[in-house]
């Protein structure tokens, strides 16, 4: 994205020295282009980068302020060095937050990305009806959080809920779901694996419809049957796909807020506690922003490192 | 990422009788096996709608009846109408359609424009800027929402409107998934166009407007559903209950009334039922953009 090749403009050009008496009428051309350029290229970009800078940007970057600071719910923030970060390193609720976060995302992100490649690559098929599987598989993904949490609460009701009856002719005692600190992850990493698998799946099948239908029948003519014509054509062709599919996944499994907070509200205890609805807690229930902050850093370093392994790993590929 | 047309069907040339190939046992074990997959998903995803719908049908005591009911035994359609009465519906619906039609408006405007400005004018230090934009396209709302709250209460934007409006409206999501478009119209249209002296303003509105209808609409009706559905957003900024989208809303309702479940889940289908319309329409539009760029959220 964004490579392409910026014009060729001497450093002087900047300064738009008008005096200076060129004799080469084309550098001068050239120079008021570039001006003109300037000026109609930030005109169009200041409509959205003014609203950007101030909305986005400049929280982005008051975040690595304010997470060395104390800010209640008013007055300016104050300053305290490495006060928050020695707290946040004995702070039980926030590590409880943090490895929630962990087994929320490692669970989450294979079992989405293997049924997201798998009806992928059903679409991908011949089969009849799949242009009326690609609208249902996407439904879940536009369903409202709220609508949809609170459908899943009903049916995950422990005593009457569709769920437990449903089990209950293959076990007796089934899972207390969202009442029991172990399996109310659980409960949640269905319900989100349900709304999120229609997404990616389409980011997946747009991946497997640019491998050209030639190294198939190559493959074919060779001797490979569809196993390892999926192993050794899919596989190796959807590496890029592949690697976009999961770190957007990764950081959208880190960033979960809302359907914990909808859900579970964190509970019980704090055994679906998160990283960002520990963040939403310290903020807008006890007033300290301050360490809010502090929190939010450390998920947005998080989020950074993931990135940064996706620019490595683009730079590496493009040598 | 370049994609090709996900929503397209392909092509199967016409299959001659004499030249069909032989259906191997393998093949139609993987027939059925990609059938039953699809028909499991399916119902695995479409029950909770079915029991949403039902549910809202149902009578309270019916709801978690044992056995389970799968149809009402009476249709009580009312709750379709009580719910009017009951709850402030047509409020959260007004409000949550004002938010997402002009924060939809704002992000096309600003984001085509911007899109433009990047894609089709060389000026110094674009590619600079558009890596800010990309870099922060990485970083979740979650990570900034405290500074961003912050900021936008001590201007004394916290419940209002523009909190809301401006919240959304300028996001980098729009900008990348327009100039992913710009960038594949040929550079030579926008050239020949100004060298027969149209302005910069009058080759985006006379020759690429035109063209990316199609893109304009998918960023439309993704944004539009994001608004639709937000609920952190409001959920911090809105305090004054005539304010509340139906996401605020539903939820109050459900704290208020949290054992009327026939009545929860009326709301609950009230909710997500004009997004579903709005997807049903433009989910070409749709999948494609989500197909070429990703989507925000």
């Amino acid at each position: 994205m964004g490579e392409v090749a910026e014009p060729k403009t001497s450093s002087n050009a900047r300064n738009g020295n008008s005096h200076r008496k060129s004799g080469d009428g084309a550098v001068v051309e050239a120079k008021a282009i570039s001006r003109r350029n300037l000026r109609n290229g930030l005109l169009f970009i200041a409509p959205n980068f003014l609203g950007f800078m101030f909305l986005i940007l400049g929280p982005v970057i008051a975040l690595f302020y304010i997470a060395f600071t104390r800010w209640s719910a008013f007055g300016d923030p104050k300053f305290t060095g490495t006060h928050n970060w020695v707290r946040l390193a004995h702070d039980k609720i926030f590590w409880a937050s943090f490895w929630n976060t962990f087994y929320y995302s490692v669970v989450h992100i294979p079992l989405t990305l293997i049924i997201a490649f798998a009806l992928a690559v059903l679409l991908n098929s011949k089969l009849k009806g799949r242009t009326f599987f690609r609208t249902v598989a996407f439904f879940p993904y536009i369903t409202s959080i709220v609508a949809a949490a609170q459908v899943w609460s009903m049916l995950f009701d422990p005593k009457s809920g569709p769920i437990n009856m449903f089990l209950r002719l293959f076990i007796s005692n089934p899972p207390n779901w969202l009442g029991s600190t172990a399996w109310a992850m659980p409960a949640v990493i269905i319900v989100a694996t349900w709304r999120e698998v229609g997404y990616y799946m389409i980011l997946l099948l747009a991946g497997l419809q640019t491998i050209p239908g030639e190294l198939y029948e190559a493959a074919q003519l060779d001797g490979a049957n569809g196993w390892q014509r999926f192993w050794h054509v899919t596989v190796p062709s959807m590496r890029p796909t592949l690697f976009f599919v999961i770190v957007t996944l990764t950081i959208g499994s880190f960033k979960i807020l809302d359907l914990t907070l909808v859900m579970t509200d964190g509970g019980p205890g704090t055994s679906t506690l998160v990283l960002a609805q520990y963040v939403y807690r310290v903020a807008f229930d006890r007033s300290d922003f301050g360490y809010a902050s502090t929190v939010s850093l450390v998920l947005f370093a998080v989020c950074m490192v993931v990135t940064l392994i996706q620019f490595w790993y683009n730079n590496r590929k493009a040598d | 990422m370049s994609m090709s047309q996900v929503t397209s069907e392909s092509k199967i040339p016409e299959q001659i009788a004499w030249n069909k190939p032989k259906r191997s046992p393998a093949k139609i074990v993987g027939t059925v096996i990609g059938y039953s997959g699809m028909l499991v998903v399916s119902v695995f995803t479409l029950l909770p709608f079915f029991w949403m719908i039902t549910s809202s049908l149902k009578s309270n005591n019916e709801i978690y009846s044992i056995p389970i009911k799968w149809f009402p035994s009476t249709w009580h359609w009312e709750n379709y109408i009580h719910i009017w009465t009951q709850a402030d519906m047509s409020t959260w619906l007004l409000n949550t359609i004002f938010f997402s039609v002009v924060v939809t408006l704002l992000q096309v405007f600003t984001g085509s424009f911007a899109a433009y400005g990047f894609s089709k004018i060389r000026f110094r230090g674009r590619n600079a800027l558009f890596l800010i934009y990309i870099a922060t396209m990485a970083v979740p709302w979650q990570a900034y929402m405290i500074p961003q709250f912050k900021m936008l209460s001590s201007l004394g934007l916290s419940d209002t409107r523009w909190s809301i409006v401006l919240l959304q409206a300028f996001g980098a999501f729009g900008v990348f998934m327009m100039k992913q478009f710009y960038d594949s119209i040929p550079e030579e249209l926008s050239e020949a166009a100004r060298l027969d002296g149209l302005s910069e303003f009058g080759i985006y509105r006379r020759i690429i407007l035109p063209l990316s209808g199609s893109s304009i609409a998918a960023l439309a009706i993704i944004t539009f559903t994001n608004t639709w559905n937000d609920y952190m957003g409001p959920l911090i900024y809105l305090r004054s209950q005539n304010l509340y989208t139906i996401q605020l809303g539903l939820k109050l309702f459900i704290s208020q009334y949290s054992a009327d479940f026939a009545m929860i889940m009326t709301g609950s289908v009230l909710s997500v039922l004009p997004i579903l319309v709005v997807f049903l329409i433009g989910q070409n539009q749709f999948i494609e953009g989500i197909a070429t760029s990703g989507m925000k959220g």
